[in-house]
């Protein structure tokens, strides 16, 4: 076992700041008749106060399960068999289920891709938030309630007649908004954001990464965006972190890891996205990647990477760190 | 000559029966024709709402006009005999967003391929046609024996996918309309799909109507893009043009939300106001969000501003366009089909009628 890496943790911000969340060596396994699927296999990072993170890659890459298992929404078949996650000070993965429900939402709040069915379709926004509070035990008198939600609806930006409409009176955009007002509304340390904008058009998608960003640095919170667009975070996040295959590949600040993709997966990642500036310049990413179920020992890229090494087929690159606050797990460095 | 396909001043509105009071224009005053020859690749983008996927299923034959009529060689699409009806399904082909539904779960992908196969007579006998669908699928860039004999949970989103392009070839269209084809698969897989359209394209001559919100896609596979706003043309022409100096406010506000993989170039802030939820009055139906609107001309909030010609190969329906000439709606393809590469704008003004 590689628990070796789990001494330093990658991070790449200002290392002033508190640390909020640590997750140290998470594994997530989906249990079938053929043997375990590990679908997040020894990931770790941590993340401060106000540190924007995302967690890229394609799907089946594992970060939807990452987000699902900070939260301990993980299912049967699905099992975390591993790991840390330490929420300021304290391992979720100790806590009693009731403990859990209530960190979930007030320390810890997902928004997630499918707006259109994260909400109650027969209850009014209004009822939606209410419900929410209460189920934290933060019950208010009525006037307290509705400047609350008052409040909640002008930091996303929502008019506040939106209060006594239903989810399908409002458009994707809105659902999304009225999502992240629910999110925000116990003001959590650690909002995630799971493909939050995959439905949506570009115009909408701006402004609902606009409104997160503007609610996450009121709350001073920190945040982990999920997606597979190299452009959307290149534009919202301040630490990318690359999936593959269950693993982190490729840890650093936005700005390095962009500037100079280490992993051959990264650069691959950027040069495969379509631009306005030159035409015909896409490059495949040939092959696909590998199953998840009975997996060798070997760098999960080898069979895909057009540098690979002899190597590769061996041994697994643990993730270092090869140039300061910049993480890779590749044997070519 | 006659188009292969021509959507003629086509109007489609959805509501307003006799017993609803509003009717929404999905689709306004559109007039576009498709040539069989020489192939081309028209981008049609927009965001949801825009018209975009009606004007699809429009030259589909999938929905009928509420005003205006869709020609398939010139003929209505709603007259046609039960021959020209095959031939019109054959010839224009749909490839549609997700991969996932188009399948029957409880059906090898074999089935999918068969049945056009043998539905449409492209083959003789069960053997032969098996050899006309391996062809496809390596024409996309499958192994059959990877393929065949799979149920689509065995498959990948982008190898199901490149199934329906496969699906569509294995017809020999003339028109492939393809609605969203990449926007539910992974970017590594996105130029893969987009590469075999292309080559669809050029090796076998197929058009290409490529349906899309996203216009760094359109970009890469289009010689042409329409930017449809709320069911009317905003911007059309060369798409080197459209995107390197978008004219229309509209499109300029959409590229400009691109998000760039480049955190040393964020997001420049948004000059235009807030979409509000439904257009007023008769104007330009952009003039709630334009920062131009007013400035530029009082007409912006009272007359829909015409097609103008700024440069050959391009109509922007803005005024701050006013000083260049108009051209009628009608006269879309005849715009589209000038020579687009020319850089100067307005000198080069001789309508060189359409080609082919």
């Amino acid at each position: 076992m590689t628990s070796a890496q789990t001494i330093n943790l990658p991070e790449a911000r200002a290392r002033s700041a508190p640390v909020v969340l640590q997750v140290r060596d998470l594994r997530v396994y989906f249990e079938t008749a053929r043997g375990p699927v590990k679908a997040v296999d020894g990931v770790s990072f941590q993340l401060r106060e106000r540190q924007k993170l995302g967690l890229v890659g394609e799907s089946g890459s594992g970060k939807s399960t990452i987000a699902l298992a900070l939260l301990r929404l993980i299912r049967p078949p699905g099992r975390i068999v591993g790991g840390h996650i330490e929420l300021e000070g304290a391992n979720l993965l100790d806590l009693t289920e009731e403990r859990m429900r209530r960190v979930r939402l007030a320390r810890i709040a997902l928004v997630t891709q499918g707006a259109m069915n994260s909400l109650n379709p027969v209850l009014r926004v209004r009822d939606q938030v209410r419900d929410s509070l209460e189920d934290h035990d933060e019950r208010c008198s009525g006037r307290e309630f509705k400047a609350r939600l008052d409040n909640l609806l002008d930091r996303v930006g929502l008019p506040r007649r939106v209060a006594s409409m239903f989810p399908h009176e409002l458009s994707g955009g809105m659902k999304q908004r009225v999502c992240i007002a629910i999110a925000i509304s116990l003001r959590p340390k650690v909002i995630i954001a799971d493909e939050p904008t995959s439905a949506l058009d570009v115009l909408i998608q701006r402004q609902i990464m606009e409104t997160l960003r503007i609610v996450q640095d009121d709350l001073g919170a920190a945040s982990i965006l999920i997606g597979r667009d190299m452009g959307l975070m290149a534009q919202s996040v301040d630490t990318v972190g690359v999936m593959y295959a269950g693993k982190l590949v490729e840890v650093g600040n936005v700005h390095d890891v962009f500037a100079e993709p280490l992993h051959p997966y990264t650069q691959a990642l950027i040069a495969s996205l379509p631009s306005l500036e030159r035409k015909a310049q896409m490059q495949r990413i040939a092959g696909s990647p590998p199953s998840l179920l009975n997996r060798p020992t070997a760098a999960p890229f080898a069979q895909r990477c057009p540098v690979v090494l002899a190597r590769c087929a061996l041994e697994d690159p643990p993730l270092r760190e090869i140039r300061p606050n910049h993480w890779v797990a590749c044997h070519l460095y | 000559m006659t188009p292969l396909i021509e959507a003629r001043q086509v109007t489609k509105r959805f509501g307003g029966g006799l017993f609803q009071a509003n009717s929404s224009v999905a689709l306004d005053d559109f007039s576009l024709a498709i040539e069989a020859s020489p192939a081309s690749i028209t981008a049609v983008v927009g965001e949801s709402g825009s018209g975009k996927t009606t004007l699809g299923r429009l030259l589909l034959g999938l929905t009928t006009p509420s005003e205006g009529q869709v020609l398939y060689r010139g003929k209505d699409t709603r007259a046609l005999s039960g021959r020209e009806r095959r031939q019109f399904h054959r010839d224009v082909q749909a490839i549609f967003q997700d991969p996932y539904e188009a399948f029957n779960p409880f059906y090898k992908v074999d089935h999918v391929l068969e049945v056009p196969a043998m539905k449409f007579g492209l083959a003789p006998s069960r053997s032969a046609a098996r050899k006309l669908i391996e062809q496809a699928l390596s024409d996309v860039g499958l192994r059959p024996d990877e393929t065949l004999g799979r149920h689509p949970h065995q498959l990948s989103g982008g190898q199901r996918q490149r199934i329906m392009v496969a699906r569509a070839l294995l017809m020999r269209p003339k028109l492939i309309v393809a609605d969203e084809p990449v926007s539910m698969v992974d970017a590594s897989l996105r130029a893969t799909i987009l590469e075999t359209l292309r080559s669809l394209n050029q090796e076998f001559g197929i058009s290409l109507v490529y349906i899309t919100h996203d216009l760094t896609t359109a970009y890469q596979i289009s010689q042409n893009v329409i930017v449809l706003y709320r069911g009317s043309v905003a911007e059309a022409g060369d798409v080197e043009k459209v995107v390197k100096e978008p004219a229309h406010p509209y499109t300029q506000l959409l590229i400009g939300s691109i998000p760039l993989p480049d955190p040393d170039r964020p997001w420049q802030p948004l000059m235009t106001r807030a979409d509000t939820s439904e257009p007023h009055g008769s104007g330009c139906k952009f003039a709630d969000r334009c920062p131009f609107a007013d400035i530029t001309d009082p007409r912006c909030r009272q007359v829909e501003p015409p097609f103008f010609k700024p440069q050959p190969n391009r109509v922007v329906a803005c005024y701050r366009q006013k000083s260049s000439p108009t051209v009628p709606h009608e006269d879309l393809t005849k715009v589209l089909s000038e020579p687009g590469a020319v850089t100067d704008s307005i000198t080069g003004l001789n309508p060189s009628a359409a080609a082919g």
